[in-house]
């Protein structure tokens, strides 16, 4: 599976990357950082359906994305 | 199999927060260049030539040696830096205001003397950092600080295509246009950047990439609705692609 | 027998070049303009030949801020131009004495205001010494009256831009520039080519990334950074130099620099043999200005008459250094007109009689 972590008090809410996730499970949060930026998260529920794609990263101006995936079993493999 | 960090900031990029505004695209724009650093392994021997505008601060953000340049000098300062340390990575960053007014007589002749150096140029339309004032590549209609009913193609002229002027003088290696709206174009945009990197690294000469970029707050629109105006605005005037490429050819001298 | 020093025959510009390559200048970047021409020419072909880097910028804006680039490296680096391509590198001269750039810029000052023509003048001795463009800053300005000294203090001006970090100027004119001497050339020993080791650009390998800039926008910075400015221009006040000639037991001392100093010598030695008791007192920097040393003659109860090439500049920093116990008179040679040892004589007569 893949997951993203948004750095919380980098996020400034643009919500570009809620645009460009395929999956669109990027959506903004109710919680306001120290800046007063409204940030982005993904819900807890939904990170399962992450495909680790960087998109949202790519387009995030603030670098307040990171991108862990965990590469599938192939066949073959123990 | 364990878990992999397969996105994260590039080394060359400082681990800080930046003092651009919600969906400025410059933070884009900062990682490509930072990315590109590493990967062509120039970041020891990197000196940025910074501009006069918003992103006059990237030398607080990429962890290389720096600069400052009066306002659109950039490539006539970066021509004197290549003069003295032929051996190192070269490179400015400009917005339009910068580039594309008061410093056009600079942009044009170093390019057509084939400096070795890269040039980053970001095109947002407007003056950012004094207030969202026209600019030379502020599109017909768009209203601005300084042309509040929208420029007058009579009044004020045609937006200006830097890339294509810059890609019809005999001394550039590499001019191209790439936009940062969306993921395809931010891919794209890096392919061109490497190719105007690789021009230096070469010996090959200089290397010009034109990037479309948001100013949401200027432009008066969300984030989301400035990267739409990117693509039904900007992309229709300022077309995407190649404009010339002579690295295969060995340079342009 | 010592074998005799070899003697060259140049014109001023060319003592420029020869002084600047005896120096080590690695990077020349010029543009065209009377009566400084010859210094980007004889660069063009002699740069190479030393390893070094001519470029022909599209404007004296951009040479000047090519010469930014170069001094931000820590290369000896040089431009010249003539007073309208001076006022255009009032920009990038800012900027280098905001960033602690050292360079070496070249003036050789022509007829003005405005197009003026392409003669001898002295009207950029303010533009010069108070700084030049926008800002509170200095530069070291040397004025060289003799192809010799043109040498001479072009080789200086790069040690002394290291030394200060700060951008030096060479004020000459048309006459310097343009006219033939026979000069002695010399070689200084111990340059240091690496002088800007601790500061200069290099690129970010095994060390902290360094940055050259001139904006300074957080709490207390710019003041700061105009404090260590005035500090270092308080430092530079015990680096003057000047020329008397003839001031022992003079009544009057004639006050002019550069060709004018060097004309007043010839107006002098005419006078003197005439029975006058007048002396010269020729600066030779310009800033730091030699007050001291004119104050010292001014309380020995001599008069100054000070002569300059222009409506009246220079007497300006002659009356600050000695106001405390005289005063000076001024007497202007018109920009435009060539002046003769006769110019300044009949000036020099006039006070001696109205007095």
């Amino acid at each position: 599976m893949s997951r993203i972590v948004i750095q919380e008090d980098r996020c400034k809410g643009c919500l570009l990357c809620t645009t460009v996730c395929p999956t669109q499970i990027i959506a903004q949060s109710d919680r306001f950082n120290q800046s007063g930026y409204k940030v982005a998260e993904v819900p807890a529920e939904d990170m399962e359906k992450c495909t680790g794609c960087t998109s949202c990263a790519l387009i995030c101006p603030d670098l307040a994305i990171k991108v862990y995936r965990t590469p599938k079993k192939k066949k073959g493999d123990e | 199999m364990s878990e992999q960090l397969v996105f994260d900031r590039p080394q060359s990029v400082i681990d800080r927060p930046t003092h651009y505004c919600p969906g400025c695209h410059h933070g884009v724009a900062h990682r490509l260049v930072g990315e590109l650093l590493d990967e062509l392994g120039v970041a020891e021997d990197a000196i940025l030539v910074a501009s006069i505008g918003c992103s006059v601060f990237l030398y607080n953000y990429l962890n290389v040696d720096a600069v400052e340049a009066p306002h659109g000098r950039a490539p006539a300062v970066a021509t004197g830096v290549k003069a003295a340390r032929k051996d190192k990575f070269v490179f400015t960053y400009q917005g339009d205001g910068d580039l594309a007014s008061i410093g056009m007589a600079e942009v044009l002749h170093a390019a057509n003397r084939g400096e070795n150096i890269a040039v980053v140029f970001v095109n947002n339309t407007v003056y950012g950092m004094t207030g969202g004032q026209m600019a030379p590549t502020t599109l017909i209609g768009q209203r601005t600080t300084t042309c509040p009913s929208g420029r007058c193609l009579e009044h004020e002229g045609a937006p200006i295509r830097m890339t294509e002027i810059i890609a019809g003088l005999g001394g550039a290696t590499f001019a191209a246009r790439a936009s940062l709206n969306n993921v395809k174009n931010i891919r794209q945009a890096k392919k061109y950047l490497r190719k105007a990197f690789q021009c230096q690294i070469e010996k090959k000469g200089f290397g010009f990439v034109e990037l479309l970029s948001a100013c949401p707050t200027n432009w008066k629109l969300n984030p989301v609705d400035a990267n739409e105006r990117i693509k039904t605005e900007m992309i229709p005037y300022f077309p995407l692609g190649v404009f010339k490429d002579a690295l295969d050819e060995g340079g342009a001298c | 027998m010592s074998k005799q020093p070899e003697r060259i025959f140049v014109k001023g510009n060319e003592a420029v070049v020869r002084g600047a390559l005896a120096a080590r200048c690695k990077c020349f970047f010029g543009y065209p303009i009377t009566p400084q021409n010859e210094i980007p020419e004889l660069m063009s072909s002699e740069m190479p030949k030393s390893g070094g880097e001519f470029v022909q910028a599209e404007s004296e804006v951009a040479a000047a801020n090519m010469l930014l680039g170069a001094g931000a490296c820590g290369i000896r680096a040089m431009t010249s131009s003539s007073s309208p391509g001076i006022s255009l590198k009032q920009e990038a001269i800012s900027y280098m004495a905001g960033s602690n750039t050292p360079a070496v810029i070249v003036n050789m000052n022509r007829g003005g205001p405005g197009l003026g023509d392409i003669g001898p003048a002295q009207g950029d001795y303010y533009q010069s010494t108070r700084g030049g463009g926008h800002g509170d800053y200095r530069l070291l300005v040397l004025a060289p009256a003799t192809g010799q000294e043109a040498y001479d203090l072009t080789i200086k001006s790069f040690d002394l831009a290291y030394k200060y970090r700060n951008p030096v100027m060479i004020l000459g004119d048309a006459i310097l520039g343009q006219m033939k001497e026979a000069i002695t050339p010399w070689q200084p020993e111990g340059i240091d080519d690496e002088a800007g080791r601790d500061w200069a650009l290099s690129g970010a390998k095994d060390r902290e990334k360094r940055l050259i800039k001139s904006l300074y926008l957080e709490e207390g910075a710019l003041a700061g950074q105009n404090k260590n400015l005035q500090k270092k221009y308080e430092d530079m006040q015990s680096y003057v130099e000047y020329e008397e000639f003839e001031t022992e037991d003079a009544e009057l001392v004639v006050c002019a620099y550069g060709s004018i100093g060097r004309i007043a010598k010839s107006a002098v030695r005419n006078l003197r043999k005439q029975g006058h008791k007048v002396g010269l007192f020729r600066p030779i920097t310009l800033y730091p200005f030699p007050s001291d040393a004119l104050l010292a003659l001014a309380k020995q109860g001599k008069k100054f008459l000070t002569i300059e090439h222009n409506l009246g500049q220079m007497v300006d920093d002659v009356r600050l250094a000695i106001r405390t116990v005289a005063d000076s008179d001024f007497a202007p040679i018109y920009p435009g007109n060539l002046p003769i040892p006769e110019d300044i004589e009949g000036p020099v007569l006039e006070w001696l009689e109205g007095k």
